[in-house]
């Protein structure tokens, strides 16, 4: 009742088309009316261009054998095998120089990042060079200078040569370098390589359970536990233990000369190793400016304060500096590694198949570039999202927490 | 601000109302109003599409483009060459960018129906061949099991490669580069053992991309594993055009059986009797109005690049090609034109 009272003792406002809030809507709705109709106009035009050419449209072209070969697969394919598949190989791909890519310019650029902050003059200004000089060269022409080195025969032999009496030899009895890629030994697949794997998951969850107890009791009573070198121990173990348990596998398959094929061993093409190392120098030397201008970010003051209560340097990095860094550093860095992913594409260039590439030979093979164009966006999309996602989760953890 | 927003809402319904008249043109009537043809070509294949320093394009493709042209514009100089991929020359014609597409590319059913395109005709016979460096000893295309092979993505001439070592049970590697001066490059500098395209391309790759002086040290292999008829494309949907370049293909031929050249064409538009050559040539009219163009269309195409015969010699007896099938029905080959009547 009193509500109502209330109410009714105010007047009721009319609401004119003067009114902010109103025009804040009406505003909302005219741009969103503009957008959709744009989006329904170049819609409408590409279907209306399609039925008129008879071009076939749909997704049934994913079932259908694909009928060319791919050259490098962490599946099975064949020329039997369907687009969908080959789309798939091209993922896969992608993923792979994604990953190996953000992990090496990861290690590479925090390295250099520190080494710009060297107070040996010889060292920072190198790193300085490095740094300035591999950002400002564009990213495919650093793919290209690579491929180019790898193949030139003017630097590796083919395969072939090392056949030849007299001809070149291979590095420690089995690693072969050629204009073909690098030829090298791996263990032979088997179950045991699984439970190592395993083994090693189990490893680092002992190991971060540990690191938390150890931080625990050093808040509670003081006393220290050797935590990351018995961290390192665990880990060892576990990822030994596993090994034993599923058959202790040593087994090596060296690769074999042929005339033609390289069989056996693991192979790393020129495509890859060419992709591989203009990403990871690249987006190594902006990863390098951005942990300098995190540790720079962190107060002097802090690092000295460490220093008067008396803790080591190494301390002092590990607990001091870097905590309050990676703050700073987290999101430009997340931006890097989207990058890295993105310019994977670059390789289109030289050749790898990756998802690009693939997409482009499937596009107009059949034809139906909207479908080929729509799919790659969408695998793309997921990707960069899930890598933000995990990135965004890491940054709210080291983020201050305000007490 | 009001007026502004009926600025918007004006703008968004005329965007609507556009709908979809982006194509609803005749390509004739366009190129007409444009002045020039717009034609697909290669990024660089000697023979057949290749720019020369000046930027100037020459080949049996880019003579059939003048050719389109000065039939229909009367001049066989207003072209706009675009160079495209074997990947981008597809999506190029369906959208629009280029008019036509002459383009060294292999006629097929998948290409001529789903891809929504139409083949005009058959400018030139080809077939896939493969091509290894002569120190490796290579006699037939049967041994090559466990090969490292250079191609060109989105061609025929991948499918045919899979197919090829699938039936004869072998293994391949493929090394698969879009551009054609980057596939090129791999192959000669012994990325690839082999490097498989058309013939006429790897004649004209081998005479013109391999190391200077080196071209000898390449063999084709005297497999030729499939066919590979090229001509220019049009898209669906637009049959005046169709006919136009269809037949402009057509009459080059026909010129070739009357005899009628770029130097004598004027003259026998006047001085023959022959009823076949003053039908070609518009003396007698009809076929022009027929297909919507000029009366002098063929008579303008063939001055301008010459019959069949000319435009072959001009341009592929360098790649060390010779005629083979490409000759006249008449003189043993299967090049064989429809009457003009």
């Amino acid at each position: 009742m009193v509500d109502a009272a209330v109410g009714a003792g105010v007047p009721k406002r009319a609401r004119s088309i003067y009114d902010k809030e109103v025009q804040g809507v009406v505003w909302q709705v005219v741009v969103l009316a503009i957008v959709a109709g744009v989006v329904y106009y170049l819609y409408s035009n590409m279907v209306a261009n399609q039925a008129r050419q008879n071009i076939t449209t749909g997704f049934d072209y994913l079932g259908r054998e694909a009928g060319f070969g791919i050259g490098e697969s962490w599946t099975t394919y064949s020329p039997a095998s369907t687009y969908a598949q080959a789309v798939f190989v091209g993922f896969l791909n992608t993923l792979a120089v994604a990953i190996v890519g953000v992990v090496l310019a990861t290690f590479i650029g925090i390295s250099v990042g520190i080494a710009l902050l060297s107070r040996n003059w010889l060292v920072a200004k190198l790193m300085s060079v490095y740094v300035n000089l591999l950002r400002n060269i564009p990213v495919l022409l650093q793919i290209i200078f690579w491929h180019t080195l790898i193949t030139s025969e003017r630097f590796l032999p083919i395969p072939r040569e090392f056949l030849v009496e007299n001809g070149p030899q291979p590095l420690l009895g089995s690693v072969y370098f050629t204009r073909r890629g690098i030829f090298m030994p791996i263990f032979e697949g088997h179950i045991g390589w699984l439970g190592a794997l395993v083994g090693l998951i189990v490893g680092i969850i002992g190991a971060w359970l540990l690191a938390r107890w150890a931080k625990r009791r050093m808040d509670d009573t003081g006393q220290q536990f050797p935590a990351f070198w018995a961290g390192i121990g665990v880990l060892a173990m576990c990822t030994f233990v596993g090994w034993i348990v599923m058959g202790a596998p040593t087994t090596v398959s060296y690769p074999s000369i042929g005339r033609f094929r390289v069989s056996g061993g693991m192979t790393m093409t020129p495509e890859f190793l060419a992709l591989l190392l203009g990403l990871t120098v690249y987006t190594s030397a902006f990863i390098a400016d951005i942990v300098r201008s995190g540790i720079l970010s962190v107060p002097k003051g802090q690092i000295e304060a460490g220093r008067a209560i008396g803790l080591k340097e190494s301390v002092i990095m590990r607990k001091v500096i870097l905590p309050q860094a990676l703050r700073v550093i987290i999101p430009p860095l997340t931006s890097q590694y989207l990058n890295l992913t993105k310019n994977s594409s670059l390789a289109v260039a030289v050749g790898y198949p990756e998802l690009v590439s693939i997409s482009n030979t499937t596009l107009s093979q059949t034809g139906q570039a909207p479908e080929a164009i729509l799919i790659m966006m969408i695998v793309y999309l997921a990707i960069s999202i899930t890598t933000s996602l995990l990135m965004n989760w890491y940054n709210a953890r080291i983020q201050l927490v305000e007490r | 601000m009001r007026s502004t927003t009926k600025v918007a809402v004006a703008s968004a319904a005329a965007v609507l109302m556009m709908g979809t008249a982006a194509y609803a043109q005749k390509t004739v009537e366009l190129i007409k109003a444009r002045g020039e043809l717009v034609c697909g070509v290669s990024t660089g294949l000697g023979g057949f599409s290749v720019p020369d320093s000046a930027g100037k394009w020459t080949g049996l493709d880019v003579d059939y483009c003048k050719a389109v042209a000065a039939a229909i514009l009367g001049d066989g100089n207003k072209v706009k060459f675009q160079a495209l991929t074997a990947q981008q020359r597809f999506t190029a014609l369906q959208s629009g960018e280029v008019d036509m597409l002459s383009r060294n590319t292999t006629w097929t059913l998948t290409r001529d129906t789903a891809l929504g395109l139409n083949f005009t005709a058959v400018t030139y016979y080809d077939g896939q061949g493969f091509m290894v460096p002569k120190k490796l000893g290579v006699k037939s295309a049967k041994e090559l099991d466990g090969a490292t092979v250079c191609v060109q993505p989105g061609t025929t001439t991948e499918l045919n490669l899979a197919d090829y070592f699938r039936s004869n049970n072998m293994k391949f590697t493929p090394v698969v580069i879009e551009n054609l001066q980057e596939v090129n490059a791999a192959f000669f500098s012994g990325r690839c053992d082999v490097y498989t395209t058309d013939a006429s391309g790897l004649a004209s790759i081998r005479k013109n991309d391999a190391p200077k002086g080196k071209s000898d040290d390449y063999v084709i292999l005297p497999e030729i594993i499939s066919k590979e008829p090229l001509g220019p494309v049009v898209r669906h949907g637009d049959d005046q055009f169709l006919d136009v370049v269809k037949w402009v293909i057509f009459a080059t031929v026909e010129a070739e059986e009357y005899g009628v050249t770029s130097a004598n064409a004027a003259k026998m538009a006047t001085d023959t009797k022959n009823p076949g050559i003053k039908r070609l040539l518009g003396s007698t009219p009809g076929m022009g109005k027929a297909l919507g163009l000029d009366e002098a269309w063929a008579m303008n195409a063939i001055k301008a690049v010459g019959n069949y015969g000319e435009i072959w010699e001009r341009n592929i007896p360098a790649l060390g090609l010779p005629r083979g099938v490409n000759n006249l029905w008449s003189k043993g080959g299967i090049m064989y034109a429809p009457p003009v009547r």
